[in-house]
């Protein structure tokens, strides 16, 4: 499925009924093409988890349609039975900490989702230290999570969210613990893999050191999304 | 697939395996609780084993020699001797007392044993592991090698000193207690013989009663006082079958001709198993129960703690798309892992242990895979509460805001 992107329409999620109802999200619109690293920013409240948790299918939206790719997944329902799958295969996560399961070691962190897959395990590990390599840590791969610092761990976290080479990457707040430098630097690897791998990555962020580098950001408010240019900053 | 239960032990094995310990311990508890129940029912078997006998014959209506008082007279043995079917009879008493050696002194089962030809006659010690069996008729003793007597000593029991002549090894009484062997005219006097004293106040009161001091008659208050000092009465015979001779027909035959009750052995076994230490089983189940209680409120304690250090794992699991069941099995691997521990470390400390406890402790290896089975049962219910709740932990979580 690499090589694809996700379109959102109309996507919205009320939380609780009658006079208590909050609309978090009141038709969302967004669009992420294929090797495209977005922005999503907004203040506190405004819908920014929401809309990750709906596209991460852990909640249900109330309305709206998504379509990842060519498939539309979600049209006032979900058209997915398996969304455990869905998530496993075809969405990757990186959250704000990086999260890695503390009992496993890097390659393992690594490797887990496409053993949970089904892959053998000798391939799944082979699979992760490629991808390692190419995240510079294949140096680390016999570590343990505790050993490592927080950039070799958020980029840890970065190989576990696109080994099973999903078309969308969800990250959440991916550069919120790090300083400037190592923030720039989890951008660039984003961007490089995410053109290296045809993904579209959705960056949700308050980070003003890496607001610059997006080309295109969505501003969301009051559940709403607001295109907006972005400086498309280089990163070096 | 890894194995995710494996690798979370092996990252934090101190922790299961202090705990392991800790439950290991507990269970090592249980696992001689359980063996001094099986030690109480071997110590009843061996008491049996060693009398050598195929029919006990007791006092009528009682539930004797060992679960009730019986008294017979000394001489029945002859009359049941000569009945068809019997091989032997023999005279036997039991006496439990504190049998003592200088300062100090030993509960013992003190066994009188009639006379006769070692091997032929029930009763006997049937092998010594020192020393030589009783020769003469008086103030001999063979004794069990848990009372601590060495050959050579002197024992004091009531009026009479005792040389011992003689150790042999698991001759106890359906309590532990270990059997102290002495000549049967000895075990009757030690059971009925009062001191001084009492002797000679029973005399003043036999002869300030008018029934039995009569001046018209002569010789009677000399012949009372003759029969209050001595003791024409035993326990218990033991009786050995004739090979070809049916014990159930012989035993029918003693007590219809000679109005006695008469047990045999899977009647003795039934005795002591389901009624003497009855009680004591009981009491030893409900500390069973209990334990066993304790150990899964532990296990469970333990497996959901160990579940809520690791929530945000799961939840990172669950988003990632790990299947409940793979999570739902990890938590009951560990569990299970836990409960294995904990045995191997209770079956260990429960072996080393049990030389020494005061009373018979036996661990047969029935017992042992029965109590992993429970264990594992145990553990493997004691991590549901954990798993229900791992179930319930929402994949959202593990995403911000």
């Amino acid at each position: 499925m690499a090589g694809t992107g996700i379109r959102i329409e109309g996507l919205r999620k009320r939380y609780g009924s009658g006079d208590t109802a909050v609309d978090a999200l009141q038709g969302v619109e967004l669009q992420v093409a294929p090797g495209e690293v977005i922005g999503l920013v907004g203040p506190s409240g405004s819908g920014k988890s929401t809309l990750l948790k709906c596209l991460g299918a852990v909640i249900d939206p109330t309305a709206g349609r998504i379509v990842l790719g060519d498939e539309v997944i979600y049209d006032n329902g979900w058209q997915v039975r398996d969304l455990r799958a869905l998530r496993r295969d075809r969405i990757g996560f990186v959250f704000q900490a990086p999260y890695l399961i503390p009992f496993l070691d890097v390659t393992d962190n690594v490797a887990l989702l496409p053993m949970l897959a089904g892959v053998p395990n000798q391939e799944a590990r082979k699979r992760a230290r490629e991808l390692l390599a190419a995240l510079e840590v294949e140096h680390r791969a016999k570590a343990m999570p505790a050993q490592l610092s927080g950039g070799e761990q958020q980029r840890v976290a970065i190989a576990r969210g696109l080994i099973n080479r999903p078309p969308v990457v969800l990250a959440d707040e991916p550069t919120a613990p790090l300083d400037s430098q190592r923030a720039l630097g989890v951008i660039r690897i984003l961007n490089d893999m995410a053109q290296q791998y045809q993904t579209a990555v959705i960056v949700v962020t308050h980070d003003e050191k890496i607001i610059p580098t997006f080309k295109r950001i969505y501003n969301i408010r009051d559940g709403i999304t607001h295109e907006e240019e972005g400086e498309g900053r280089a990163v070096l | 697939m890894i194995s995710l239960a494996g690798r979370d032990i092996l990252h934090g094995w101190g922790k299961f395996v202090f705990t392991g310990v800790g439950l290991g311990l507990l269970l090592g508890v249980t696992l001689v609780m359980a063996g001094v129940y099986r030690g109480m029912v071997d110590d009843g078997m061996a008491l049996l084993d060693n009398s050598g006998a195929d029919l006990w014959v007791v006092q009528r209506d009682t539930l004797g020699p060992y679960a009730e008082s019986s008294s017979i007279n000394d001489d029945l043995y002859r009359g049941i001797r000569a009945m068809p079917g019997v091989a032997e009879a023999a005279n036997i008493t039991y006496l439990t007392m504190q049998v003592r050696k200088g300062q100090q002194d030993v509960r013992s089962m003190v066994v009188g044993v009639a006379s006769g030809q070692v091997g032929a006659v029930p009763g006997w010690p049937t092998y010594l592991t020192a020393g030589r069996q009783m020769t003469r008729g008086h103030y001999e003793a063979v004794v069990d090698l848990a009372t601590g007597f060495k050959i050579g000593d002197q024992l004091d029991i009531r009026r009479n000193g005792y040389t011992v002549v003689g150790l042999t090894r698991r001759m106890v009484s359906s309590s532990g207690d270990p059997m102290v062997f002495i000549p049967l005219k000895d075990a009757q006097e030690a059971q009925f013989l009062k001191d001084n004293d009492a002797i000679w106040q029973n005399r003043r009161r036999t002869e300030a009663n008018p029934a039995f001091n009569r001046p018209g008659v002569p010789g009677l208050l000399n012949a009372v006082q003759a029969s209050q000092s001595s003791n024409p009465y035993v326990n218990a015979v033991l009786v050995t079958i004739k090979n070809g001779h049916d014990p159930a027909e012989v035993a029918e035959a003693i007590r219809r001709w000679k109005r006695l009750t008469v047990y045999s052995r899977p009647q003795m076994e039934e005795i002591l198993v389901g009624k003497l230490i009855a009680t004591s089983a009981r009491q030893i189940g409900m500390f069973l129960v209990i334990l066993a209680l304790v150990s899964a409120t532990i296990v469970a304690f333990i497996i959901y703690t160990l579940t809520m250090d690791k929530i945000r794992e799961i939840a990172v699991l669950k988003l990632i798309g790990t299947r409940n069941r793979t999570i739902a099995a990890m938590i009951m691997q560990q569990s299970l892992a836990l409960g294995t521990i904990g045995f191997a470390v209770g079956k260990i400390s429960a072996t080393f242990a049990a030389p020494y406890f005061p009373k018979y402790v036996l661990l047969v290896p029935i017992d042992s895979l029965i109590g992993f089975m429970v264990v594992l049962v145990i553990c493997a219910l004691a991590s549901l509460v954990a798993i229900r709740m791992a179930l319930q932990v929402d994949p959202a979580e593990a995403i911000g805001g």
